[in-house]
């Protein structure tokens, strides 16, 4: 029986909102454009993710596809994603869509603005994946199968969802808390739903490309694609390793220097010298295997930090304010038919500007404060709430009751 | 007369009512024929001062003193021949009663003034070399700036030694002088109530349209704005006014608060507004100056001083210059002159949000509440201040000749 390494790559950029005051409320609209040198600039990091880790990353991956004829991957790409690389980078996007006409490249589906509308308003939910979908369509000529939620947050209530919304396949994190004793090595089914199935990250073999990779202190260090190969031949019983991560761990968040890309370009060959072994989309590996058991999730978990919840985005109270202000809007803004209002109500759903708010390890200056463009999570609160009052001020400036 | 007045700051360089206190009273006993010497730590800026002589009290050969605005900071010294050295707040305390021992010693006065613990040290070292008697002239004592606890034990004693070594005391409210009763168990006829005043000509007019774009068309929505203008430090009585704003916000959703300022205090005061689900009604400017500052308090409904202990509080008359009734803490110096304000106990959170409601309720009430503390603003000068100082000089001047 054959086994498949399942790679999905999540590529993603928010609108990040610049140092915006009370000042510019009601004043200066563009809350997403920050000078050129400033840490919140779009344009700047956009480049600089392009230059270090979309392009070199896609060269390799084009030379494996080239190479090997069983080497596959799929990938998801937030609309938000795809418009900076339009603006800015459109040799970033071109690379994406060379890597599709191979038509070994599968691209999964989620929300375009990379929110969390799901939680907070189905409708909003509905318009933002069909968004994406319609993108893509454009961009890469695929229409998904496979959908994931943003961050990888997942409960019953979302597998049932995309099941009638007549989705073959749905992500997760491959949590033990949901697996138990069982393996993520395969694939399953969610409770209650008729068709979909479910593939489940396995964290430890991700995290350790993801994360471990460039960390000299780990055992497992220094990582080659022939030991990772071990590793994987020795796990037992398994159709599937899903080995899903952000793209940017090759070039960002693992270095050149770490030797990342070297690791990605031996992996399919070490990986294929055993027989049997083969490379799946997401697509192919629910065609490929039966459903080995259903999983029960209740409760909603996502693939961040130990306790794999949503705490990270909604976990203190100036998140949980900020973002059902946010929501609160919904009606009368989609009620004005202003697209630039909309637009940029869209744009602030983004989770990252709930991500910056985050306090839980604030004090100890962990990763995430790597990832955010704001000197503290206070900040990153101040200049979002700003924000939205200034989208008040455009409401009301069209007579809107406030 | 020839008076040695000893302060730690002037505007513009000044971090707080402090400097503009010192200013405004020198001005007022100036043009009553006082002869006033000005010793500052430093002194870069042209303050544009020709009432009075300003001096810097720093060693000699300093060519340039570089400070941030914060009034506890450290500074450095740049020497002529190049080198630097760095001073923490008690060495410059010490440096600065150097200087004025040498300065006693060089010239003669009648009367040494001096403004808050920073110069006291350099004081009692005029009077023990040359017998002059010294005013002491306190804005704030330690417990005030550590919020009602102890503070720092080197300060108190400061503090406690000059207040029993002081020929005269002077405290800037009655609030000040029962603590400095209290807690230093000085004689009450040794303590002068002299309230700070404010000058109604000094200030700055507003100009042009009001900055506060957002919180002019939410008023135009019926929206009504209460301001807080104050360092966000212990002492300001801050998450106090955030319960308040709860109760307020439950009864008046279109109520908007702002706080500007900065301090120790920033991150807890944003957690303690979404902790209280408030968030979207509380706006936080930071630290402003100049313009958006002086719109701060022109923009308001109401202004808020709910400060836990406030020895005079400035903030409360420049709102009123600025077209705002206030609310102020009764355990404020201010509190004692000002009779068409609102008054509460810091610590009375529902009558706090009791007052603040009735005011963005009713137009009519802040109308006539700013009209009438407006008459009051404008009756305001330094010349009463300064009559009173000139008074308590005059008998010291007596009593020491009657000793010599």
């Amino acid at each position: 029986m054959s086994k498949a390494i399942v790679l999905y790559m999540h590529v993603h950029q928010p609108y990040r909102v610049r140092h915006y005051t009370i000042f510019d409320a009601g004043v200066d609209h563009r809350y997403f454009e920050a000078p050129y040198d400033d840490r919140e600039n779009n344009e700047r990091i956009l480049r600089k993710v392009a230059e270090k880790s979309y392009l070199p990353t896609n060269h390799r991956l084009l030379q494996l596809l080239n190479e090997h004829p069983e080497f596959k991957l799929s990938l998801s790409i937030t609309g938000t994603a795809i418009e900076q690389m339009e603006a800015w980078a459109p040799e970033a996007l071109q690379s994406f869509k060379d890597l599709c006409a191979t038509g070994r490249v599968e691209i999964v589906a989620e929300t375009y603005h990379h929110s969390l509308a799901f939680f907070y308003s189905r409708s909003e939910f509905e318009a933002q994946v069909n968004m994406h979908r319609a993108k893509v369509q454009e961009v890469f000529g695929q229409t998904p199968q496979v959908i994931r939620n943003t961050e990888l947050a997942y409960n019953n209530d979302l597998a049932y969802w995309a099941d009638k919304a007549g989705y073959k396949g749905i992500l997760a994190e491959g949590w033990d808390r949901v697996l138990g004793w069982r393996s993520p090595n395969f694939v399953y089914r969610p409770s209650y739903t008729d068709n979909i199935r479910l593939l489940m990250k396995n964290y430890r073999l991700s995290d350790d490309i993801a994360f471990r990779f460039g960390d000299r202190h780990w055992a497992g260090w220094p990582l080659t694609a022939d030991k990772f190969t071990h590793w994987l031949n020795d796990s037992g019983d398994a159709t599937n390793f899903d080995l899903f991560m952000d793209y940017e761990t090759f070039g960002e968040h693992q270095w050149d220097e770490t030797g990342i890309f070297q690791f990605l370009e031996h992996l399919p060959k070490e990986w294929l010298k055993t027989p049997g072994n083969t490379f799946m989309t997401v697509s192919e590996v629910i065609d490929s295997f039966d459903p080995v058991d259903y999983v029960d999730c209740p409760q909603t978990i996502t693939w961040a930090d130990t306790e794999r919840d949503l705490s990270a985005w909604l976990g203190n109270s100036m998140q949980s304010s900020a973002i059902t202000a946010l929501y609160e809007l919904q009606d009368k803004i989609m009620h004005t038919g202003d697209l630039a209002l909309i637009d940029d109500w869209r744009k602030l759903q983004t989770s990252d500007h709930f991500y910056y708010m985050c306090t839980k390890w604030f004090n100890d200056g962990d990763i995430h404060a790597y990832f955010s463009p704001y000197e503290n999570p206070y900040d990153a609160f101040v200049a979002f709430m700003n924000a939205w009052h200034d989208l008040k001020f455009r409401l009301a400036a069209k007579g809107v009751d406030v | 007369m020839r008076i040695l007045m000893l302060g730690w700051e002037l505007p513009p360089d000044n971090s707080g009512g402090l400097g503009v206190a010192c200013y405004q009273l020198c001005k007022a006993l100036s043009k009553k024929g006082a002869d006033i010497e000005f010793v500052l730590p430093y002194h870069k800026a042209d303050y544009g001062i020709d009432f009075m002589t300003v001096t810097a009290a720093h060693p000699q050969g300093v060519e340039e003193i570089l400070k941030s605005g914060i009034a506890y900071d450290s500074y450095k010294y740049i020497f002529q021949d190049g080198h630097a050295e760095v001073h923490d707040i008690y060495s410059q305390v010490h440096m600065y009663e150097e200087a004025v021992a040498r300065l006693v010693h060089e010239r003669t006065f009648d009367i040494v003034h001096a403004h808050d613990w920073l110069t006291f040290r350099a004081a009692l070292r005029a009077k023990q070399s040359t017998g002059c008697p010294i005013v002491l002239h306190v804005h704030s004592i330690e417990r005030d700036r550590a919020g009602g606890n102890a503070g720092n034990p080197l300060c108190r004693e400061i503090e406690g030694i000059s207040f029993m070594l002081a020929d005269r005391i002077v405290a800037v409210s009655q609030h000040t002088k029962n603590m400095i009763i209290e807690d230093y168990d000085v004689p009450e006829d040794k303590i002068e109530v002299v309230h700070n005043s404010i000058d109604p000509e000094m200030f700055e007019p507003l100009d042009g349209d009001n900055t506060y774009k957002y919180l002019e068309a939410m008023r135009g929505k019926g929206y009504r704005v209460v301001v807080a203008v104050s360092r966000l430090t212990v002492q300001k009585g801050l998450p106090n006014l955030l319960h308040a704003a709860k109760e307020v916000i439950m009864r008046e959703p279109k109520t908007l608060f702002v706080i500007v300022g900065s301090g120790e205090q920033y991150f807890e005061l944003l957690s303690l507004a979404a902790d209280l689900g408030i968030a979207k009604n509380v706006i936080f400017t930071g630290f402003q100056r100049g313009k958006r500052w002086r719109d701060a308090y022109a923009i308001a409904d109401l202004f808020v001083m709910p400060s836990v202990s406030e020895p005079f509080g400035l903030t409360a008359l420049e709102a009123i210059g600025y077209g705002t009734p206030s609310l102020i803490s009764r355990q404020s110096g201010v509190a004692e002159v000002l009779r068409n304000t609102l008054k509460v106990n810091f610590w009375d959170i529902n009558e706090m949000a009791n007052k603040i409601t009735a005011v963005v309720q009713n137009d009519s009430l802040r109308d006539v509440l700013h009209q009438n503390s407006y008459q009051e603003f404008a009756r305001l000068n330094w010349n009463a201040a300064a009559d009173r100082l000139l008074g308590i000089y005059d008998q010291h001047l007596k009593r020491s000749k009657v000793f010599a």
